[in-house]
């Protein structure tokens, strides 16, 4: 099996069964682990920025991601989103959302290197997980130049052929050779950003699972009772 | 209507020493732990002081409470959406400085320095990050008896709408102490301001708990409590808060700090409430109103259209016969000696406070200090201790039932020094407060005596009838860390792994050097 085979024909498989699989377990056997791991109580300097930052920059870019290329390509076809605008705004948004997570990143990274707080308690798990974010959002930073250059020369093709490999492996007919024109750091980023799904259930992650949106429809107070209800 | 238990508390300033062994006592049960080094579950504070965390009581800083907007109760900091949109920074959050840096010393350079001119110094060691600090700059208990300069103290938000200035002078200083705990509020504001749905009231005794599973540390509830009761453990990123010793107290034992309480000033109990009454009562307009709407919401344990819908409600007859005999009862409702801590932050809490009587008694007797017409009351202005003050802190700012209370207790004393000095019983100060001879010998019972039968009135939770299995259920640990009673470790952990122990001095002190063995003979 050739390389290029196993990363993106079976490494997408492998990533996706440990990511739902493990984050079940854990969520089943583990739910004190849980959490956001919030280190603001000890430094809050700046936390304000960096982490709104960060999060906002991140979760649109994940947004996008899932737009682009999870959404049906017809879909915004028949929107009237010709491919070329689709590139555009792809490119648009990635600089501004990357960038926001950049700084942001960038501040909680260093934060968590130089802090000397932060630096004492925090695990080498959260250096990790951080650190692995940040290189994979500065080679999804680096793609730009090449989509630019593709846009400029009105050519959706790499673009098309990302979302149809993302469509095959969804549908379980893998089909790696797709990439296998694509510009090279276009496979650097997909591999860095699929291994963000296995390392998932084992990091503080997992607390994106468990947003609680259900809050916003919720009384405020609760009452839990320890009697019978016959 | 429909009644509810509440476990309730009350604690009589007037008799706190301020020697803080309930903090102790809390601390070596609860807070011994990585995380939680900071954190006092119960704390006493020496007033006026700013307090720990920092000026806690400032919530135009930390936000905490509710507040009524157009019309309708809403948390300070704001909704449920503004919550989730400030999900990534809670920009209200106190940092660990506004508590303190938690320390320990090095203990270790007191026997293995070498040999020198000055005496070793064991230097204080951070407790987060294991370093040598320069100096310890606050501590939970900073302020101690009046410790720091006036500026710094007069911080203390309990001084609005006074001219604190002439506190300033020793003439005027003035002191006393205010053990808090969490309140267990009957409204409470960090239940409402998880998004997790970790934080819960349990329904059977009002103890507010934070479920060590559910919470995420999404920490809006340490901002969001205007106490500051609920702590973020930076260890295992969750909300640890009082647990009114709740694996005691459903035994029908006190708490760990009123048990210890040295100056027996904590009294324990129950007390029914209209829990229909709850929204209204807490939504008054006038933040002064508040007091009395807390009050209101109280049913007469003793009137049987309300033992009949309380028994419909669930509550079975000791727990009603509980209540007949609760101190909480007889000094909030009965003798109204007591009161809620700040109840301008809406949230109704339940551990009441009877406020210190500061013109001591031989100053009253050498009439020293001008009184009313009978004698032997002080005028109110006359108090040491700013009736306003008390004002601030019990009744938002509303001096009439402070001044009440005070009144009360001073004809009780007075009643009382009649009887044991004069030999005769002398009613006047009594008439003038409204007492009868009967309640004042009950007050002194409980205020003087305090036998630990009278302090004490706790049903137990008749867990033996609500499970199926309750030998199975023996070793269950009331505080867990994940997973029931599992520690959430293991050694071949497929998660995080856990961090090593409470940060101590690096270098462990060495032991003894053995110089006899176990029969004293010499080596």
């Amino acid at each position: 099996m050739s390389l290029m085979k196993f990363l993106f024909a079976v490494y997408p498989y492998i990533c996706l069964t440990v990511f739902v699989v493990a984050s079940w377990i854990r969520f089943d056997y583990q739910q004190y682990t849980w959490k956001t791991d919030s280190s603001m109580l000890l430094s809050k300097k700046s936390m304000v920025v960096a982490s709104n930052l960060f999060h906002i920059g991140i979760l649109s870019i994940f947004a996008g991601h899932f737009a682009g290329l999870v959404l049906p390509h017809g879909l915004w076809l028949g929107l009237g989103i010709s491919d070329m605008t689709h590139q555009w705004i792809a490119i648009t948004a990635g600089i501004v959302f990357g960038l926001m997570c950049l700084v942001g990143g960038a501040m909680l990274w260093s934060r968590r290197m130089f802090n000397p707080r932060i630096r004492a308690t925090g695990r080498k798990n959260d250096m990790f997980v951080i650190s692995w974010l940040m290189l994979t959002l500065l080679l999804g930073l680096m793609t730009v130049p090449f989509s630019i250059g593709h846009a400029n020369h009105n050519d959706p093709s790499v673009m098309l052929l990302l979302a149809e490999w993302v469509k095959s492996i969804l549908l379980l007919n893998p089909q790696p050779e797709l990439l296998a024109t694509v510009d090279p750091i276009f496979r650097a980023h997909i591999f860095f950003g699929m291994t963000v799904f296995l390392i998932f259930p084992f990091t503080r992650l997992v607390h994106i699972l468990t947003a609680p949106l259900s809050y916003v429809g919720r009384a405020y107070q609760i009452v839990r009772t320890k009697r019978r209800t016959v | 209507m429909k009644i509810r238990a509440q476990f309730a508390m009350v604690f009589n300033l007037d008799k706190c020493i301020g020697c803080h062994t309930c903090s102790v006592t809390c601390k070596n049960v609860w807070t011994n732990r990585k995380g939680m080094e900071y954190a006092w579950f119960n704390n006493v504070e020496s007033k006026p002081g700013i307090g720990y965390p920092k000026q806690w009581e400032d919530q135009e800083k930390w936000k905490g409470g509710w507040e009524k907007i157009n019309g309708k109760l809403e948390l300070k900091a704001g909704g449920r959406v503004k919550k989730i949109v400030q999900i990534f920074a809670n920009p209200n959050l106190p940092e660990i400085d506004d508590y303190y840096e938690p320390f320990s010393f090095d203990y270790a350079r007191l026997q293995n320095a070498p040999l020198s001119e000055a005496a070793p110094t064991a230097r204080p060691i951070s407790q987060i990050t294991g370093e040598k600090m320069d100096k310890v700059t606050w501590g939970p208990n900073w302020e101690d008896d009046l410790a720091g300069e006036f500026a710094s103290r007069s911080r203390d938000a309990n001084f609005a709408n006074m001219q604190k200035e002439m506190y300033k002078q020793f003439e005027n200083t003035f002191h006393m102490y205010l053990p808090r705990i969490c309140n267990h509020c009957i409204n409470p504001a960090c239940v409402a301001s998880c998004p997790s749905g970790a934080l819960y009231k349990r329904e059977e005794d009002g103890i507010v708990l934070s479920d060590q599973d559910r919470c995420r540390g999404w920490r809006m509830c340490i901002s969001g409590c205007p106490y500051k009761k609920v702590f973020f453990n930076w260890e295992s990123s969750k909300a640890e808060k009082c647990i009114g010793c709740y694996p005691r107290v459903e035994n029908g034992l006190p708490t760990v700090c009123s048990e210890t309480c040295v100056g027996r000033i904590r009294y324990n109990g129950i007390i029914l409430y209209d829990a229909d009454k709850i929204e209204a009562a807490a939504s008054a307009d006038d933040t002064q109103d508040l007091y009395q709407n807390h009050l209101d919401m109280f049913v007469d344990p003793f009137d049987p259209k309300i033992i009949a819908q309380a028994k419909k409600d669930g509550i079975s007859d000791d727990w009603i016969l509980a209540a007949q005999k609760s101190p909480i009862y007889k000094m909030a409702v009965e003798w109204k000696i007591a009161f809620p801590l700040h109840p301008e932050y809406r949230t109704l809490p339940m551990i009441w406070y009877v406020p210190p009587l500061s013109p001591v008694q031989s100053q009253i007797d050498q009439k020293n200090l001008p009184t009313e017409a009978d004698g032997v009351l002080p005028k109110a202005e006359a108090m040491r201790l700013p009736v306003q003050y008390l004002a601030n802190l019990l009744t938002a700012g509303k001096e009439a039932p402070i001044v009440s209370a005070l009144n009360r207790m001073i004809a009780m004393r007075s009643y009382q020094r009649s009887i044991h000095v004069d030999g005769k019983p002398d009613t006047r100060a009594l008439d003038a407060t409204g007492m009868t001879e009967d309640m004042a010998k009950e007050m002194y019972r409980y205020l003087a005596i305090a036998n630990y039968e009278d302090r004490f009135v706790i049903p137990s939770s008749k867990e033996e009838e609500r499970l199926d299995d309750y030998y199975g259920f023996q070793g269950q640990t009331g505080f867990t860390f994940g997973n029931a009673s599992s520690l959430g470790v293991t050694n071949n952990a497929l998660f995080p792994a856990r961090r090593k122990e409470t940060v101590e001095s690096r270098e462990l002190a060495p032991l003894a050097e053995p110089t006899h063995d176990a029969s004293g003979e010499q080596y």
